[in-house]
């Protein structure tokens, strides 16, 4: 560890200013901060801060993101030799996944961390650590099949253009991981819905047990299906719902997964408890409306399997609790995170094309959460106005 | 007991080295210092040039902008030098001390037969105006105005901060005649802030002429600022007063004698003191004539009040002028392998990302690392945590950094000063400078409106 430091001071005068790796500073420090926490001490304000620091708050979020990866990897290979109808142990289906999923997460953090350092260097700003978090939120919201050279556009155009263009990390109005997939489906619509894209290896046409199908349960729902069933057309139960065994985008799918994330990111404080409550709150109470009325599969859906089918329990944790994109009042968070639900049913019945609504409402939100702030702070200016008139 | 005003935010930041509860008196310094930086956008004009000699109570500048706003000598002796900083910037007048302390005489008697005029010229004669700060922009208070009250907090929930009961003790009459003096300046009330979880110390139960307040919860329930918003916040164009509790005692002494007692306690603490205890000294004394042999170590920041809203000094700095603790807690200048992802089981955070949230009652060595680089506005609802106030930092803060003066004063401004939202700037991921941010919100009020 001392041998690294004396080699790390010995190399830093080369990046400083006049030293013949000036352009390299930002790199070299993201690297440098990496390895250490730097010696700066405080020079005003507070003598002692808190020991929690963005790379801290990044990496919970990460390392709470774990088990739905670790699933969505298991998950992957469990699907492909269900299409296939071959019984394999479970190292082999997660290995399988693993061959499958690690491309994708080493494409999406190598193409947004190197757009990352080239904005650092010519802004001259040190390296954020924002992208930690969307660069693996990326690859877990992609279908397993999707083509590496797509995530890469597709990061590459989430992090210029819905982050880099408004200043970087905690700038941005859109959350960047959701951007590189709404880029993605618009762009790319074949390769992001239908049935084909979910299980590995079904889109470049391998071979399949007769019959199998890999549509979603949202997929099925859409087209008016009444049982919905896995590809073997076997039904699924609530449980393997919750769990999270059907086809879907890679980390997604478990909702008990997604969940155990959810509660150490309440627990160490990094995650809004406030804005994952009221999304499934609001989430719940569409899919009630919607049943007391019912109509077709997707109405008649009960209220609580439309919170652990499709995106809706990742989106609600994961995505719809980034605090730059969403509201940042107190009360704010609770009418953002109810409308996030709220909406994302109402999408995903009423929209023929897209059964998947949380993507779209959380992004909607995304732009609205300026204003959902904006009323907040009204109320607050308002109450302190009529207090300075009651006492004159 | 009246009612209880209960503070739920907050922070109670656990640090080693509580100063015991024991007098020593301490060792006269050689030199005694008067700092114009103490004070908050002052700028002095100098009265006393060096080689002048100078009695307690004689002044050695006085505020350039309102010259009756004296600053006295807390010693008799010499002016010894002027002490310059950038651009000149005056930052202390010392005095030499010649430890005869004769001293000049000003008027005495009790206040309540006094008119207000006198009661002001005395206090401004005398160099005790300045203990008396106005909100908003906690400044010194102008003489001419009339507050809406004025507001003492009986107790200080800082870190490490000194046992008021335990210094305001045998102080009573002092505090008594302090407090009719503060009362004949304002048309409203004197308020005294008191802390519910503690039997509160004789001169505070037993004062007349005063309206109690009490306050439990965690620090800032403390803090003056947060005090006068559970009680009467401060609105557009009003003005509070604001004084503390050792100095309504010095303002006591001075009506009772007729001279200017400079004398204070402050709690020397913090982890790297050897002996943490309380001593009685002048007011500007150098820091070294109390943590001489003291220190455990070299390495380490002194600091003049408390470890969040303390000024820096150097050891051969002087304590300042109404400081009642002086802190002493290790640098942290040194690198941290992987920092990150560590246990950190002696690390101290608010979120529960280190290990350390398993020992809740674990006092802390905390040094003055920044743990971390400085960035932009992340995460949300840090701020609010630890400000008991109805005020939304975070936007706020924006409205400052952008100059925009009437969301600044609508978003609550007038309410607040840099210790109420020190705590903000510690628990602050971005580690956001939050209170030279708010400093200058509120300098840039200030010109633009007075």
């Amino acid at each position: 560890m001392n041998a690294l430091r004396r080699y790390i001071d010995k190399i830093k005068p080369n990046v400083e200013e006049g030293g013949k790796f000036h352009f390299l500073k930002s790199t070299f420090e993201g690297f440098e901060t990496f390895l250490f926490v730097p010696n700066t001490v405080t020079t005003s304000g507070t003598h002692i801060r808190d020991a929690f620091d963005m790379k801290r708050g990044m990496i919970m979020v990460v390392i709470a993101m774990v088990p739905a990866l670790l699933f969505g990897i298991w998950n992957t290979g469990y699907q492909h030799f269900l299409a296939m109808g071959v019984e394999t142990g479970f190292w082999e289906m997660f290995w399988f996944g693993f061959l499958r999923v690690f491309p994708i997460i080493v494409v999406s953090y190598v193409t947004g961390l190197g757009i990352e350092f080239v904005f650092a260097q010519i802004r001259g700003h040190e390296i954020n650590e924002g992208f930690l978090v969307s660069g693996m939120l990326i690859p877990l919201i992609m279908p397993v099949d999707v083509p590496l050279w797509m995530v890469a556009v597709s990061t590459a155009f989430a992090v210029i253009i819905g982050k880099e263009v408004f200043g970087g990390t905690g700038m941005n109005i859109l959350n960047p991981a959701l951007t590189a997939r709404a880029f993605l489906f618009f762009a790319y619509p074949t390769k992001m819905s239908g049935d084909l894209v979910w299980i590995s290896g079904l889109s470049k046409g391998m071979e399949t047990v007769d019959g199998f199908s890999g549509a979603t349960i949202l997929g099925q729902a859409a087209q008016n299906q009444d049982v919905l069933v896995n590809g073997l057309g076997e039904p699924f139960t609530a449980w393997d719902k919750f769990l999270g065994v059907i086809p879907g985008s890679i980390g997604e799918t478990s909702t008990l997964a997604i969940l155990i994330g959810a509660l150490f990111l309440i627990f160490v404080g990094v995650g809004s408890w406030k804005i994952i409550f009221s999304v499934f709150a609001g989430g719940a109470v569409m899919g009630l409306i919607l049943n007391a009325f019912g109509g077709n599969a997707l109405m008649d859906m009960p209220f609580w399997e439309h919170l652990i089918v499709g995106g809706f329990a990742f989106g609600a944790v994961f995505m719809a609790t980034d605090p730059v994109s969403g509201a940042q009042t107190e009360r704010g968070k609770w009418i953002y995170g109810f409308l996030i639900g709220f909406l994302a049913i109402i999408i995903r019945v009423f929209n023929p094309g897209y059964p998947e609504g949380v993507m779209l409402a959380i992004l909607l939100m995304n732009v609205f959460a300026p204003l959902i702030d904006h009323y907040v702070l009204e109320g607050n200016i308002r109450r302190r106005l009529k207090r300075a008139k009651v006492q004159a | 007991m009246s009612e209880v005003i209960k503070i739920r935010k907050g922070l109670d930041i656990k640090l080693k080295g509580k100063a015991d509860k024991i007098f020593i008196k301490a060792p006269r310094s050689k030199t005694y210092s008067v700092k114009p930086v103490d004070f908050q956008t002052l700028t002095p004009k100098i009265v006393a040039k060096p080689c002048v000699e100078v009695k307690v109570g004689s002044t050695l500048f006085y505020d350039k902008y309102r010259p009756e706003i004296k600053f006295v000598s807390p010693v008799s002796g010499i002016v010894q030098k002027i002490l310059r900083g950038e651009r000149r910037r005056i930052i202390a007048i010392i005095v030499e001390d010649d430890g005869k302390d004769a001293a000049l005489s000003f008027k005495k008697g009790d206040p309540n037969s006094m008119s207000r005029e006198e009661i002001v010229e005395n206090l401004l004669e005398s160099g005790l105006w300045p203990v008396i700060h106005q909100r908003p922009y906690d400044v010194i208070a102008s003489p001419a105005d009339n507050p809406k009250g004025i507001f003492i907090s009986g107790f200080d929930t800082a870190p490490l901060a000194p046992d008021y009961d335990f210094i305001m003790k045998d102080n009573e009459n002092e505090f008594q005649v302090g407090i009719d003096v503060l009362a004949r300046l304002t048309e409203g009330k004197v308020h005294l802030g008191l802390d519910a979880r503690y039997p509160a110390a004789k001169a505070y139960t037993e004062a007349r002429n005063v309206e109690r307040h009490y306050f439990k919860g965690p620090h800032p329930a403390g803090n003056v600022g947060i005090q006068i918003h559970k009680i009467s916040p401060v609105n557009k164009g009003e003005k509070v007063w604001t004084v503390k509790p050792q100095d309504v005692i010095t303002i006591g002494k001075l009506f009772l004698t007729g001279k200017y007692d400079p004398s204070v306690v402050v709690a020397l603490c913090g982890s790297e003191v050897k002996k943490p205890v309380y001593y009685k000294l002048i007011r500007g004394a150098e820091v070294a004539s109390i943590v001489n042999d003291n220190l455990a170590q070299e390495n380490v920041r002194m600091i003049s009040g408390n470890v969040l809203t303390g000024r820096k000094i150097s050891m051969e700095g002087h304590i300042g002028f109404s400081d009642s603790q002086v802190t002493v807690i290790p640098e942290g200048d040194y690198y941290e392998m992987f920092g990150w992802i560590t246990p950190g089981l002696k690390k101290f955070s608010v979120s529960r990302s280190f290990l350390s949230w398993l020992m809740p009652n674990k006092e802390y060595t905390l040094d003055t690392n920044l743990h971390g680089g400085e960035r932009a506005f992340v995460m949300t609802g840090e701020y609010e945590k630890v400000l008991p106030m109805d005020i939304y930092p975070v936007a706020l803060l924006k409205s400052i950094l952008v100059e925009d003066i009437d969301k600044m004063e609508q978003l609550g401004i007038y309410e607040v000063v840099e210790e109420d939202m020190a705590l903000c700037e510690f628990v602050c991921t971005s580690k956001t400078p939050v209170q030279s941010i708010l400093r200058s919100g509120l300098n840039l009020l200030r010109k633009e409106l007075e």
